[in-house]
């Protein structure tokens, strides 16, 4: 489980090798403090939508799995329902992550604005879901790789929004400001990303 | 007195032409003016794992496209009888249903483009552009501008993306479509004809890393915002 987390932590990070999770991530990253509150809004979301959506995605749309092909008798293959019923499960997540930081933290929820509901279509949201189906993962690898992937996002945010920060004494050329800078930033973060590339957390505990 | 009343009370109806000026700006807006990838900064997550080659864009553009115009329209024709507070959830199952559709079209038209395209069908549904879109236009605009809106902004999307795709396929595979047009160091001669091309070009692959598209629409964005002054970002 460690090694699941390790890897979408660091070396398969969702927004730095996979660049999913990009529009929030460019738009909110402009001062640490939004990007802190988003990121771990972010990983509390994914943490609890990817169980969530493997318990449906198990024991109701897999035909060898699902609770229905046991009652009906037959293989009951819904898997075709699985975008809709992933995006419901998200959908009210965020709902309910959007009530609880209105009654915890006003100011955070005031500084967030229109981006807290954006968690919805966050790419990196659906997207780690859709790659816990395609990588078969069980229940405890699921739980690690949501929490993994929501803290490699965390940590991808933070860092362009420090970069950001220190950016805006920079003279950049007029055309490049703000948007320019930052898909190029992003890209050499995912060079420098990459340098992780080939590491196997798998065996980071020696086997004694 | 009745009727100036009511003229106050009603404005006249603004007419719709089929391809009327206002119709085709909102096609034309989004290849630059408006284009969703470089100035409303949405839909760039798809936008960059699949343009390592031309075919999975095109393929993706085009169910872009389909998805965006038809939600737009169906959210239009249905925006007076949705209920403020479901509104997203709404548009979400509309869009999810719409990619549903797509995904199992493209699975039974070209399962090899389907394994590439693999997850990135399925996140058109979050890709900001539709939602982005709907909320920002269809919610309150006529199902046929709303249509136009959306192929519009898809249109736009998908130029972004061959450009992006034919930029990494050519320096980065020396291919265009699948089709060798620089050869590769370690290729051998196919015929005589066209010898001539093959064995000197060494694939540059910072191409093939996802992040050189993100240098590309950095890039991009440079160079449309130093040739449209007005396009730079004030802020």
């Amino acid at each position: 489980m460690l090694d699941i987390f390790l890897k979408a932590a660091f070396i398969e990070n969702m927004v730095l090798a996979y660049f999913l999770g990009m529009c929030s991530y460019l738009a909110v990253s402009k001062t640490v403090k939004t990007a802190v509150g988003l990121g771990l809004a972010v990983i509390f979301v994914l943490s609890i939508t990817m169980p969530i959506n493997w318990l449906i995605s198990t024991y109701l749309l897999e035909p060898t799995t699902s609770v229905l092909s046991g009652i009906m008798g037959q293989e009951t293959d819904l898997t075709f329902l699985r975008f809709i019923l992933f995006i419901a499960v998200i959908a009210s997540m965020v709902q309910l992550v959007e009530m609880i930081i209105e009654k915890s933290s006003p100011a955070l929820y005031v500084s967030l604005g229109i981006f807290l509901p954006l968690i919805t279509v966050n790419c990196a949201i659906l997207g780690g879901s859709l790659f816990m189906v395609a990588r078969e993962y069980n229940f405890a690898e699921s739980l690690a790789f949501g929490i993994g992937s929501g803290f490699g996002w965390f940590l991808a945010i933070i860092a362009i929004a420090a970069i950001r920060e220190k950016l805006r004494y920079s003279a950049i050329p007029p055309a490049l400001r703000g948007l320019g800078i930052a898909f190029i930033l992003t890209g050499l973060m995912g060079i420098a990303f990459m340098s992780l590339m080939g590491i196997d957390p798998g065996n980071i505990i020696p086997q004694k | 007195m009745a009727e100036s009343n009511t003229d106050v009370a009603v404005k006249p109806k603004e007419p719709t032409f089929a391809f009327g000026k206002k119709e085709r700006q909102l096609i034309t807006d989004p290849f630059n003016d408006n284009n969703p990838i470089t100035i409303q900064v949405l839909g760039i997550c798809s936008a960059l794992a699949v343009t390592t080659l031309v075919l999975p864009s095109v393929v993706m553009s085009i169910a872009v496209v389909f998805v965006i115009s038809f939600s737009a329209l169906i959210i239009s024709l249905l925006r007076n009888s949705i209920p403020k507070q479901v509104r997203m959830i709404v548009q979400l199952v509309v869009i999810a249903a719409l990619v549903t559709v797509v995904e199992l079209v493209l699975k039974a038209a070209s399962y090899d483009v389907y394994k590439q395209l693999s997850v990135f069908i399925g996140l058109i549904i979050t890709n900001c552009i539709v939602m982005g879109r709907l909320e920002a236009f269809s919610m309150a605009n006529r199902p046929w501008r709303s249509f136009l809106d959306g192929l519009g902004n898809g249109l736009g999307y998908g130029a972004i993306l061959i450009i992006i795709a034919v930029v990494r396929e050519v320096f980065g595979k020396g291919s265009l479509l699948g089709w060798q047009i620089i050869g590769n160091t370690d290729d051998y001669m196919i015929n005589t004809a066209t010898s001539w091309m093959f064995g000197w070009y060494a694939n540059n692959n910072l191409m093939v890393l996802p992040a050189a598209a993100m240098f590309i629409v950095g890039i991009i964005i440079w160079v449309q915002r130093s040739m449209y002054p007005r396009l730079v970002d004030a802020s």
